[in-house]
């Protein structure tokens, strides 16, 4: 009886204990369910409201979604989207996986604790703030690299900012400023590979791009995945670069830009808050369904 | 203020949670505003033609972009008794159109706007009338005869449907500045005539290779050469109406002009505000159309030019032209908000700082619209004597801006910035790009609503 009795009060206490760690973890959990609610789902909801409706409130079907769609500007910024997402993503797949992997290749702590800092640093700066650096980075008048930039043939900030060249501006500034938290993430996957394995591919014979090639970045899938998906989302949205670039150029380059630039001129300039909203659901909708691919595809959220 | 203007969204992760934030918190600060923003409507008249709020005492918000600064720092300095919140933003230069979009801001959480607002532009009333910001101001505020000062048509870019809905702050009229005293040793003579003015410049090119006539590369460059020549790229017809045509041979024979000087380098693509101008090119200006403000804000504010050395002449014309005309970049206006609540001292204020000879007639940098206060302005110009020879060319040029070329709500410097200005840099001419000019005029002038013709 005794022992039964002893049991049966530690399975209490346990349960207790299990019972107040769930409640520990509903009340983590309750927190960000709260934000994700007040500020991701209600606002996003709202857009949707906006996005079907005319500015008294009356259900318009999809002509918000038709009459921006008809705009002049529109197919450009998709355009110009799709070209900018295409170097910003591949990018960023090639050099931050290399990097990473050269940052795990290198033996010495200090000089890959300095790398990591190095690489980290210019994403500790906020957006906007290392947009103007590259606004300075690239007036050949005031450069610090002034004479790369003639030896490329640029003697003016005109001459940088042509058309054709702003795709790669973008992506260089947005690889610049995003890029450095990623590969310290990466890194840290790297780690978390077991040892064994990697030892079983050295006592194979593997040379340091057979293990690369083969054991590291296969382990790495879902890590490159998530960066892919989070990236696709935050380049569909590109907004600060170009809207900066068209102030500091005086509207030569990149007004009117981007899609999220769009949306801000329908809401602000055309008084079209409904059509904006259109737009944004469009965007969200893109986003969500590439996401939805790349987890489908890659078997992102399999039990390993 | 100009930098976090847009900061909505951007690359990184954590900035995708941070834009989400930032549009629920919008969100409810609009939901807790509409809920709580009902009873405002208490104590309201209709007295100087519009429902005014109920007024209270407080501190005058003035927004100014920062060369009116001095202005609204003036008067707080002589009125000390009024108390003021001087905000400086960036005038909504080059077509930014911040107050527009921070008023359909403020038009949404019901509160927020400033009382009195400069802006750099000249086309604020064809929204801030739809808007209900702009108050009228024939109606019983500023006084018909302080009005009828005004040079004549100063405010017509403020008339919508014979209301003045705002006051134009200075004259924007060019003129041919020159730098005198190298005209002179190089043995020149300021060109009365396009065609001279052409020649001119084709010989400075062979003779003093460096040497500038003038600068195509601004976004206000067809405000002062195309308008000039009576190119009607920018007829507005009515409130929503604008003709475009930017083909005829007004237009061409100008652009034709621009692109032989272009070609022969003695006319900059840089733009006078550029870095590249700043660094090289400030020095080596013989000749420069431009508007009045370029005299102070330019010569004298930017370049630093020596005193004594820049002067005024008329525009050139096209020879056998009998009706002189020029061209006009900006010149500010001044807005008062319908939904102020202290109207005694915001017009006040507006009195002051479009009339009052303490500010336009001698400290201001353009010609001001208010024309009592520009003779006692080009008589201080003179007495300063920082420029050679007096300003008469500005007085004589103020009554001949071309009247066909208006203030749509589209911004043609935008406009021309975003179409002709990255060609010009690769080396196309600005002839073979006037077809382009006039196709995305039309398309931004259709997007915002206006029937377009030719």
């Amino acid at each position: 009886v005794t022992l039964t009795h002893t049991s049966a009060g530690s399975a209490t206490r346990r349960r207790r204990g299990a019972a107040r760690q769930s409640r520990a973890g509903m009340a983590f959990v309750a927190a960000y369910v709260i934000l994700l609610i007040a500020f991701g789902v209600l606002p996003t909801a709202y857009a949707v409201y906006f996005a079907f409706t005319d500015a008294g409130g009356t259900f318009t079907g999809i002509s918000n979604f038709v009459t921006t769609a008809h705009d002049f500007r529109f197919m450009g910024a998709v355009s110009h989207i799709a070209v900018y997402l295409v170097f910003w993503l591949a990018s960023l797949v090639v050099f931050v996986v290399a990097l990473a992997l050269l940052l795990h290749r290198l033996a010495s702590g200090t000089v890959s604790k300095a790398l990591r800092f190095l690489y980290y640093i210019p994403g500790a700066l906020a957006g906007a703030a290392s947009v103007l650096v590259w606004l300075f980075m690239l007036d050949p008048t005031v450069s610090p690299v002034s004479s790369l930039l003639s030896v490329l043939g640029f003697h003016t900030f005109g001459e940088v900012i042509a058309p054709g060249n702003l795709p790669l501006l973008f992506t260089i500034i947005a690889f610049w400023t995003g890029s450095g938290g990623w590969i310290v993430v990466m890194y840290g996957a790297l780690n978390n590979i077991p040892k064994d394995v990697m030892e079983a591919a050295r006592i194979d014979g593997a040379n340091a791009w057979q293990t690369a090639w083969r054991v590291q970045i296969p382990m790495l899938r879902k890590w490159i995945i998530y960066m892919v998906i989070l990236a696709f989302a935050g380049g569909a949205q590109l907004f600060v670069e170009p809207q900066l670039l068209s102030l500091a150029s005086v509207g030569v380059a990149g007004r009117d830009y981007s899609l999220n630039q769009l949306t801000y001129d329908f809401a602000f300039q055309l008084n079209n808050i409904n059509g904006a909203a259109a737009v944004s659901v469009e965007l969200l909708v893109v986003s969500v369904s590439a996401a939805a691919v790349f987890v489908a595809r890659s078997g992102f959220f399999d039990a390993e | 203020m100009t930098v976090n203007k847009p900061a909505s969204s951007s690359k990184r992760v954590i900035s995708k949670k941070r834009a989400a934030l930032l549009a629920g918190c919008a969100a409810t600060v609009l939901l807790t505003v509409s809920a709580c923003g009902g009873g405002s409507g208490a104590g309201t008249t209709t007295k100087d033609g519009f429902a005014q709020a109920a007024q209270k005492d407080g501190a005058l918000t003035v927004w100014v972009d920062a060369t009116r600064l001095d202005a609204a720092k003036l008067y707080q300095k002589l009125h000390p008794e009024v108390k003021m919140d001087i905000v400086s933003y960036d005038g909504d230069a080059n077509g930014s159109n911040y107050l527009q979009t921070k008023v359909q801001l403020f038009n949404r959480t019901h509160k927020g706007w400033p009382d009195v607002v400069f802006s750099s532009q000249n086309n604020e009333a064809t929204w801030a009338v739809d808007a209900g910001f702009a108050a009228p101001l024939n109606k019983g505020l500023i006084p018909s005869a302080t009005l009828a000062n005004f040079a004549s048509g100063a405010n017509d870019v403020c008339t919508v449907g014979g209301t003045v809905y705002c006051l134009r702050n200075d004259l924007s009229q060019a003129v041919l500045w020159y730098n005198a005293p190298l005209l002179k040793k190089w043995g020149y003579t300021v060109p009365t005539t396009w065609e001279e003015y052409q020649q001119l410049g084709e010989k400075v090119a062979k003779e003093h290779p460096g040497y500038l006539v003038g600068d195509a590369g601004d976004t206000f460059t067809p405000e002062i050469y195309l308008w000039a020549s009576k190119c009607g790229a920018n007829h507005i017809t009515g409130p929503k109406s604008v003709s475009v045509n930017t083909t005829s041979a007004n237009c061409t024979k100008m652009a034709n002009l621009l692109d032989t000087l272009i070609k022969d380098k003695s006319m900059s693509i840089s733009g006078v505000f550029s870095t590249d101008f700043g660094k090289n090119k400030k020095d080596k200006v013989l000749l420069m159309p431009g508007p009045a403000w370029y005299g102070s804000a330019l010569f004298q504010g930017t370049f630093k030019t020596p005193a004594k050395q820049i002067a005024a002449a008329p525009i050139p014309q096209w020879k056998g032209d009998p009706s002189p005309s020029t061209g006009n970049v900006g010149g500010g206006t001044w807005l008062l908000s319908q939904h102020s609540t202290h109207i005694k001292a915001a017009t006040d204020f507006l009195k002051w700082v479009t009339t009052d000879n303490a500010y336009q007639g001698s400290k201001a940098p353009g010609f001001p619209a208010y024309a009592p206060a520009a003779d006692v302005w080009l008589k201080a110009q003179g007495a300063a004597g920082y420029f050679n020879g007096d300003l008469s060319a500005l007085k004589t040029a103020s009554s001949q801006v071309w009247p066909e070329w208006g203030s749509g709500q589209f911004s043609q410097e935008a406009i021309w910035a975003a179409t002709v200005k990255p060609g010009l840099t690769q080396g196309k001419s600005i002839v073979s790009m006037l077809p382009a000019w006039q196709d995305a005029i039309t398309k931004y002038a259709e997007s915002d609503g206006y029937k377009v013709s030719k």
